[in-house]
């Protein structure tokens, strides 16, 4: 073994690109050069791990990791659930799935939002759990509403959770956002609009998952993660990096 | 019509956003909600090797340095051995090598503490100068940017880097040595990082 097995190639044609001007922080804060494409070392294919003693079991529970005992944030109820699958449809498993997101009228729990929408005091944003064997993963949690933010003068984000996602090395990292299905807003978001592929922005979309739904309880969106996929001519025996 | 390959497509990336710490910081959002957070002990208690400290900045195309920059950094041991099974060999009880940073609101300044990783092996052949490999999103930064910084104290290893030695304009591969100094007794290395016009560092498709 001399070389190691290699993940696929990124199809940057599917990805944004750094400079999108419409998004008009991207102007100033995208690199002018050429990347440099760099094949695969152990320093690529590697990457950080994570266990249950890193996290602790309730840190999906977004309804309760920050409200008050018996209070519950306020907004539709919903569970956001789906496999992180490779690019050759294999599951994931055991890898972080981190979220963060503003509260039900469009309000960040952050220092710096100083939307005049009010803080929920029952609701801080934020959660993370691992997969399973399968790949599978659920948050609970409230939707969260749109909001204004400074780009154009009247720019909103459609509603949208951040998800930040680990994979099995480090040419897997992605943090993305979920949408959800219908939003009228998606096909006007600068940021959105930075995908150059319709199918792409789909795949960002959650879709209502009415099977999913916990009767009189909360809704159900069905959200799955694409990670890159692996070459696996050199390490076909062993599942662990695959 | 020939046969459709079934190869999934990479879910797109966004941007991290501005409040990227509330997901991957929240102490810096401003609570506490989780029993401990992640990417502050790199190295764990156990680590051999030279104890370090790398500090910079993040800086865009106008010269400003960016203030809700978030970087994460990955390294191997002072042996070369990266935590993951195939990462070279063992490393030590509580080495994870991972590392999660964010620049101070006001001014930028980003750092951390750490020990001086090894080399590692080349792709084919060969070895890899030490090295850090970064990984940085921020609010206008639409996919994540995969960068290294190597250490001013190992020129021989530099010049023999096979990933350095990939950048075809030689004066472009000083962009990612950090120079080494002091601070409290502690060697610093300092790694600004240019996203754009003069001295662009330079960014790695990975």
């Amino acid at each position: 073994m001399t070389q190691p097995g290699e993940f696929y190639q990124r199809d940057r044609s599917i990805q944004p690109a750094a400079f999108t001007p419409n998004y008009k922080t991207s102007v100033a804060r995208s690199p002018r050069y050429s990347m440099i494409s760099l094949q695969n070392s152990v320093s690529e294919i590697t990457g950080p791990r994570f266990g249950h003693n890193d996290i602790d079991a309730g840190d999906n529970d977004l309804l309760t990791n920050y409200a008050k005992a018996d209070e519950s944030p306020i907004g539709e109820r919903i569970v956001l659930h789906g496999r992180v699958l490779d690019a050759n449809a294999r599951p994931v498993p055991n890898t972080l799935v981190e979220i963060w997101q503003a509260n039900a009228g469009g309000r960040y729990r952050h220092k710096k939002d100083t939307y005049l929408a009010p803080i929920d005091p029952n609701f801080g944003g934020c959660g993370r759990t691992l997969t399973d064997v399968n790949g599978y993963f659920f948050f609970r949690t409230v939707k969260p509403g749109a909001y204004p933010w400074r780009n154009m003068v009247n720019n909103w984000r459609p509603a949208h959770i951040h998800v930040s996602v680990f994979g099995s090395g480090i040419v897997q990292r992605l943090i993305t956002q979920c949408y959800f299905e219908g939003d009228p807003l998606i096909p006007i978001c600068p940021i959105v609009q930075t995908i150059p592929d319709t199918g792409a922005i789909e795949q960002l979309t959650a879709k209502l998952d009415l099977n999913a739904t916990v009767p009189l309880d909360s809704i159900a969106y069905k959200f799955d993660i694409v990670l890159r996929g692996r070459r696996s001519t050199l390490f076909e025996n062993r599942l662990e990096g695959n | 019509m020939p046969q459709e390959l079934a190869y999934l497509k990479e879910s797109a990336s966004q941007t991290a956003g501005p409040y990227v710490h509330i997901g991957l910081a929240p102490g810096a959002a401003g609570f506490d909600i989780y029993r401990q957070e992640l990417g502050h002990d790199i190295t764990g208690r156990n680590a051999k090797g030279e104890r370090i400290r790398v500090e910079g900045r993040v800086i865009d195309g106008m010269g400003a340095p960016i203030k809700d920059v978030l970087l994460e950094v990955w390294q191997a041991n002072a042996e070369g051995h990266y935590a993951h099974p195939e990462g070279g060999g063992d490393v030590e009880d509580g080495f994870r090598g991972w590392g999660r940073v964010i620049s101070d609101f006001e001014t930028g300044e980003w750092s951390f503490e750490t020990v001086k990783p090894g080399t590692t092996k080349g792709r084919n052949v060969g070895t890899q100068a030490p090295h850090l490999n970064f990984w940085i999103v921020a609010r206008g930064i639409n996919i994540g940017l995969n960068t290294r910084m190597y250490f001013g104290d190992e020129a021989q290893a530099n010049t023999a880097d096979p990933v350095l030695n990939l950048i075809e304009w030689k004066h472009r591969r000083a962009t990612l040595i950090a120079e080494r100094s002091e601070t409290d007794g502690l060697p610093t290395y300092r790694f600004d990082i240019q996203l754009q016009g003069e001295n662009e560092t330079v960014f790695f498709d990975v």
